[in-house]
């Protein structure tokens, strides 16, 4: 997928000045949220299992090579096999010639994050195959051929009056004076329209929630059961995945699961929990007759061992993004790419670069929400911290505020001048203020009173009250 | 691939800082896969007799809007059924799994139940299934794919009937899976195991709870109870021996 995260800042404006996408997220930063809450407090072990989910993801990425090829053993076992993929071309090409091989003209998707992060869709078209999204929200933006803003919920910046527009223009066979006002019509129009797609598919794409080691399985979690019918009715199978998926064993992927559903809808478990291995087995009479595990790296490998490494234990719950007051703000789509969010900020300028992603890191308010309720406890705030390092040790930051905060480092490290400066500014701006109690605009600090008042300083500073409330206990 | 293959493996080995694992810790690695050491379990369903984790596992699957009706033996399962399909308004029409075990139900004594047995196809509207365990942790039940027990069954038709007997209730997840590897066939598992838990949903429009996306829209779960339970399972009949 073509990222536009340097485009950040433009897209937050304008997605601070959308009204659709204000409501469509209004919605969302409530409803996710209190959802999370409830379902994590009808489990007392909820905190242990996030110790333990933890600890296997870290235990996995330590021996992620041996893992991998017990793996890779075990879906051969099976009847299936695996395509490596170092880059999103790799697994494009692998994509293909599977279904060039299978003679596909059409495939069914399910809901595949790495599938949009090599820009599947647009590879397979320019190669006269037709990928049909069938998860609902990702169905809904391959019609407006808008990329997804949410993990889990790709649709998520939609109200449903665009859904309802989004389908008049492209369902034309249908009654255009049918109704179109409530989200269940709309559900039961794409459940119609999307049944034939589902028995005409000659391939079936999904990803993967996990990867069990033990027994070569790839697991996919879902509500629709959309995945479910991609992968049993077409005559080959495609998991698109990436290798920090692997788990050691079924044990391992049950503790993770009941850490997902509870971070990501709120739900106990998702509707639809499904291990498969393989290809159907002699006699079965359903199931694909072929399994094929495209697995890629895209520079994943190369963050094991460095200071981003806690990244490849997300199990992309989306939390993250559902607690962020940046994110539930403006929307996924200021990101720019595939993965946005906290997450994203982290992730994005690992894959993608600091050079075109240098802005998501700073896109935080640092209040640590993410990290708090992060279901593998990535310690999100942290890792953004590393990346303004970068960034500034790259001379990517703008020389403003490396020459401004130069100026108030001088000024912090010497205790005397600094508490001068401080009890001048406070009684400054306590006398500029007095009777007004707040201030609409400042000099030198637009940017802050733009959008909100400045409470005026009570007029003396913090140090100085401290020193004399110090003074007046000593003992005589 | 075989290039990408290796220079990705060598990747997370420097990565790591180190070679390939030496044999003790490859052996240690092996023994961790092998011993099937369950994580902590929540007590939620564990710590019940099973009587109340039967109780549970209907509490939780009503929960997330499947239906339940108890019934005391394998006898009353064809009025039950009959009797749900004429309160949904749905035709006596089922296509039901060519599970053996569903052969002891007296399906005769029902004799407007048209029955087909085998896979499910794009007109079927109503299916009939045995399951491979039910878990009371949250109201899930446990599928798996076999000749007998087609995966088609469990998503193309708009309604899903589960057969569950009393003793297929099990705590946990892992308990489910247990019972698949005390039946030998963990080594390879079955190619589709599906955990259910409710009809089939999507909240991607305004996050609208809205059930029947894509896959059934009701679920409706005959849970047979009482001292006439076979206590067969969907397997017993033509599973391989333990261990």
């Amino acid at each position: 997928m073509l990222a536009t995260s340097r485009n950040f800042e433009a897209r937050a404006r304008s997605g601070l000045a959308n009204e659709n996408l204000q409501r469509a997220l209004a919605l969302a930063r409530t409803g996710f949220p209190l959802r999370r809450r409830l379902a994590i407090e009808r489990l007392p072990e909820f905190e242990a299992l996030r110790e333990i989910g933890r600890a296997i993801k870290d235990h996995t990425i330590e021996h992620l090579d041996f893992y991998l090829e017990y793996y890779e053993t075990k879906v051969e076992v099976s009847g299936g096999q695996v395509h490596w993929a170092r880059t999103p071309e790799e697994a494009c090409a692998a994509v293909l010639q599977i279904c060039r091989s299978a003679g596909a003209k059409t495939v069914t998707k399910g809901k595949s994050m790495v599938a949009e992060e090599v820009g599947l869709n647009e590879y397979l078209e320019a190669n006269g195959i037709t990928p049909v999204e069938t998860d609902l929200g990702e169905y809904i933006i391959q019609l407006r051929k808008e990329p997804p803003s949410h993990i889990i919920a790709p649709a998520i910046h939609l109200v449903k009056e665009q859904v309802a527009e989004t389908f008049r223009a492209e369902h034309r066979a249908l009654d255009p004076a049918r109704l179109l006002d409530e989200p269940r019509q709309m559900c039961d129009e794409a459940r119609a329209v999307l049944r034939p797609q589902f028995l005409a598919a000659d391939v079936g794409i999904t990803g993967a929630n996990f990867l069990v080691a033990e027994t070569g399985s790839s697991i996919i979690v879902t509500n629709e059961g959309n995945g479910d019918l991609t992968q049993i009715l077409p005559r080959v199978h495609i998991v698109v995945t990436s290798i920090e998926k692997l788990v050691p064993t079924f044990e391992d992927a049950a503790t993770l699961l009941r850490l997902l559903a509870r971070s990501a809808t709120g739900q106990e478990f998702s509707t639809y929990t499904t291990i498969s291995t393989g290809p159907s087995r002699p006699g079965d009479l359903d199931g694909p007759e072929e399994y094929h595990v495209v697995l890629l790296d895209n520079g994943r490998s190369a963050l094991i061992g460095g200071e981003f490494q806690d990244m490849l234990r997300c199990i992309r719950c989306s939390a993250c993004l559902n607690h962020c007051p940046v994110y539930t703000a403006i929307g996924g789509h200021a990101y720019g790419w595939v993965y946005p969010g906290p997450m994203g900020a982290v992730l994005t300028p690992s894959l993608i670069g600091i050079e075109q992603a240098g802005h998501l890191p700073n896109a935080s308010t640092f209040c640590g929400r993410c990290d708090s309720v992060c279901p593998v406890k990535i310690p999100l705030p942290k890792m953004m911290r590393h990346w303004r390092e970068r960034e500034y040790a790259k001379r990517l930051t703008p020389s403003v505020y490396g020459t401004g905060l130069s100026a108030w480092a001088w000024v912090a490290r010497r205790p005397a001048l600094y508490h001068m400066f401080a009890e001048l500014a406070s009684r400054a701006l306590g006398w500029a203020g007095s009777g007004r109690g707040r201030f609409r605009a400042l000099p030198l600090a637009a940017a802050w009173t733009r959008v909100r008042d400045l409470p005026v300083p009570e007029g003396r500073s913090f140090q100085s009250l401290w020193a004399e409330r110090q003074k007046a206990r000593r003992p005589r | 691939m075989r290039a990408a293959r290796e220079r990705i493996l060598a990747s997370v080995r420097s990565s790591l800082n180190r070679g390939r694992i030496g044999a003790d810790l490859e052996a240690e690695l092996r023994a961790r896969i092998a011993a099937h050491r369950r994580n902590p379990i929540p007590a939620r369903a564990a710590t019940l007799d099973h009587r109340a984790q039967v109780d549970l596992f209907v509490t939780m699957a009503e929960e997330v809007q499947a239906t339940v009706a108890r019934v005391s033996s394998l006898a009353a399962v064809p009025e039950a059924v009959a009797h749900y399909l004429a309160a949904e308004n749905l035709p006596a029409e089922l296509v039901m799994a060519p599970d053996p075990s569903l052969d002891a139900i007296p399906w005769r004594d029902w004799p407007l139940l048209q029955i087909r047995r085998g896979r499910a196809h794009a007109s079927d509207q109503v299916s009939l299934t045995g399951c491979h365990a039910a878990v009371a942790e949250t109201g899930s039940l446990m599928l798996i794919s076999r000749p007998q027990t087609p995966t088609t069954l469990n998503f193309l038709p708009d309604t899903h009937i589960v057969l569950v007997e009393a003793n297929q209730v099990f705590a946990t997840y892992e308990d489910g899976w247990d019972r698949l590897c005390a039946r030998g066939i963990s080594e390879v598992p079955p190619r589709t195991i599906n955990f259910i838990t409710g009809p089939s949903r999507t909240a991607d429009i305004e996050q609208h709870i809205e059930l029947g996306a894509h896959g059934p829209r009701r679920l409706h779960i005959v849970l047979v109870e009482g001292k006439q339970a076979s206590g067969s399972d969907d397997g017993e009949q033509d599973s391989p021996p333990a261990g």
